[in-house]
């Protein structure tokens, strides 16, 4: 499904973000990266679908390295890969129906995008999502009027509008408030499970991540240092991600 | 609390030696300049002091306003400088935003576009909209047409300059969200950064027809029509109290405008 392969991304020369990254996800479940801040878990997630451009390595995404792709053909990767963002990244003065349909653009020429003549399946499928996320009564809302959560779930809808094959989330629930953080992660898994597309998430939330990932990757210092499930997840390897024990309650 | 030990205190400046001495070069660069200006432009004492005399016979010969000259010689002239100044702010509008979008490096990331962009948007701007008039005036004749040009060309400096900052300042999240869903350079502009700039454009498109309804008052003086014409001719013959009527006028036009901006925006912004 997705495998990289030795990624590195250095913003500034010689001061690398990521350093060798090698993972292969598989086409179903949820993997969750956690790791301490400033350790390169988003530059990771953005290296996938090349919002941020790798340093070195292959990205290879159903069967093509895509990591030095631009234009169309880029686009047409980009809209195969939904994305979820902490700060939702919704239009604000859009309501939430243009919001969806802003996921169909890679889709839509912006001529008819202009003329807002998008495809009347579109226009269901967003209907279809609104019920989904809880959202029927919302379609001629604007963004700007809606809660965190609601956001957040305006959020997962555009991002399934594209149909996409993966699912990236980055840092979904890290604006909101426990409770709706929960709601929040089991629509976003619930949704990938039902339409059969892996999720990578990354999070600060450990108990979170353990919860609802079936994957854990734990990067410190722009490595993967722990792969594997929630359950091999003890102290010790929290240690060695985070560093120091005194936060070990 | 007052028991601090004389030991314990520590100095505090705000500024470096250095800077202070820079500051007070800048004060004296200041002061320098205000003397030396003033010498220059040759102020004669003897026209200040007679002044207010002055003052004072102009408005003495521009009393009683001529209302009467309103609708035969003010009215039609009035309307054509209104006109002059809405169809001019949409053409600038028409010209501006494009090379607003162009200039703007995160909207349109190549360089050259933006240089060239940047080239026009400051070009534009440079030529004060009386030289413009006096350049359509050429090519055109005298009349409104090249008046309405005239203004149109040098909004395009101001309206894309304004419009390309806010466009440079969009939050760049909904940008990046619609990036990752595949959206081309084209859809970017019209789904992610036209709803943000969206009140910003307003509030320059009136701000600038404001602008250019003083704009248009004045330029009748280089044969660019509108009520600067009418304005220009009684000047010249003298019929001061026709003068005051036409000042009045524009006076009153200028502050309705100020007041239709000011409720539009409150509305819309």
């Amino acid at each position: 499904m997705l495998i990289i392969r030795n990624l590195s991304k250095s913003y500034v020369a010689g001061t690398p973000v990521l350093k060798d990254i090698s993972i292969e996800i598989a086409p179903r479940g949820v993997t969750a990266i956690i790791g301490p801040s400033g350790t390169g878990k988003s530059t990771l997630v953005r290296c996938i679908n090349l919002l941020v451009e790798p340093t070195a390595g292959e990205i290879v995404f159903e069967g093509r390295d895509i990591a030095h792709l631009r234009g169309q053909p880029l686009r047409e990767v980009r809209r195969k890969m939904g994305m979820v963002f902490q700060e939702y990244n919704l239009v604000e003065r859009l309501t939430v129906m243009e919001n969806l349909l802003t996921g169909r653009l890679g889709y839509t020429s912006a001529w008819d995008s202009f003329r807002r003549r998008f495809d009347p399946a579109d226009i269901e499928h967003a209907f279809r999502l609104l019920d989904h996320v809880g959202l029927a009564s919302f379609a001629n809302t604007r963004a700007d009027r809606l809660s965190g959560g609601q956001r957040q779930r305006v959020g997962i809808a555009r991002a399934l509008m594209q149909k996409p094959a993966l699912l990236l989330a980055d840092e979904p629930t890290s604006s909101l408030d426990p409770k709706t953080s929960v709601e929040i992660m089991q629509l976003m898994c619930g949704l990938a499970e039902e339409n059969q597309i892996p999720v990578m998430i990354n999070m600060h939330d450990v108990e979170l991540a353990k919860r609802f990932a079936n994957r854990i990757l734990g990067m410190s210092g722009g490595r993967i240092v722990y792969d594997g499930p929630p359950e091999g997840l003890d102290e010790n390897m929290l240690k060695t991600i985070y560093g120091g024990e005194g936060w070990l309650a | 609390m007052s028991a601090v030990h004389p030991a314990t205190l520590r100095e505090w400046h705000r500024f470096t030696p250095a800077e202070r001495l820079a500051r007070y070069a800048v004060y004296f660069f200041l002061v320098a300049a205000v003397v030396i200006s003033a010498e220059s432009i040759e102020i004669i004492p003897e026209f200040l002091y007679d002044a207010p005399e002055q003052f004072a016979d102009m408005f003495h010969r521009m009393w009683p306003v001529a209302w009467g000259f309103y609708p035969e010689g003010v009215h039609e002239v009035l309307i054509e400088t209104l006109d002059i100044a809405a169809l001019s702010t949409v053409f600038g509008l028409l010209m501006g935003i494009p090379v607003g979008f162009l200039a703007a490096r995160n909207a349109v990331p190549v360089p050259f576009l933006n240089y060239l962009a940047r080239f026009i948007l400051v070009s534009t701007r440079s030529v004060s909209t009386l030289l413009w008039a006096l350049f359509f005036v050429a090519v055109f004749g005298p009349g409104a047409l090249a008046g309405t040009c005239a203004i149109a060309f040098h909004s395009i400096g101001f309206i894309g300059k304004l419009f390309s900052e806010a466009v440079e300042d969009a939050n760049k999240g909904p940008i990046e969200a619609l990036t990752a869903a595949g959206a081309s350079p084209m859809s970017l502009i019209l789904y992610g950064y036209w709803p943000q700039v969206k009140p910003t454009f307003w509030a320059i498109a009136l701000f600038r027809w404001d602008i250019n309804v003083r704009e248009s008052a004045v330029l009748g003086f280089v044969g660019a029509g509108g009520i600067g014409m009418a304005l220009d001719t009684a000047i010249n013959l003298f019929q001061w109290d026709r003068v005051a009527t036409i000042l009045v006028t524009v006076f009153v036009v200028v502050i309705i405008a100020e007041v239709v901006v000011t409720q539009i925006r409150k509305r819309i912004i």
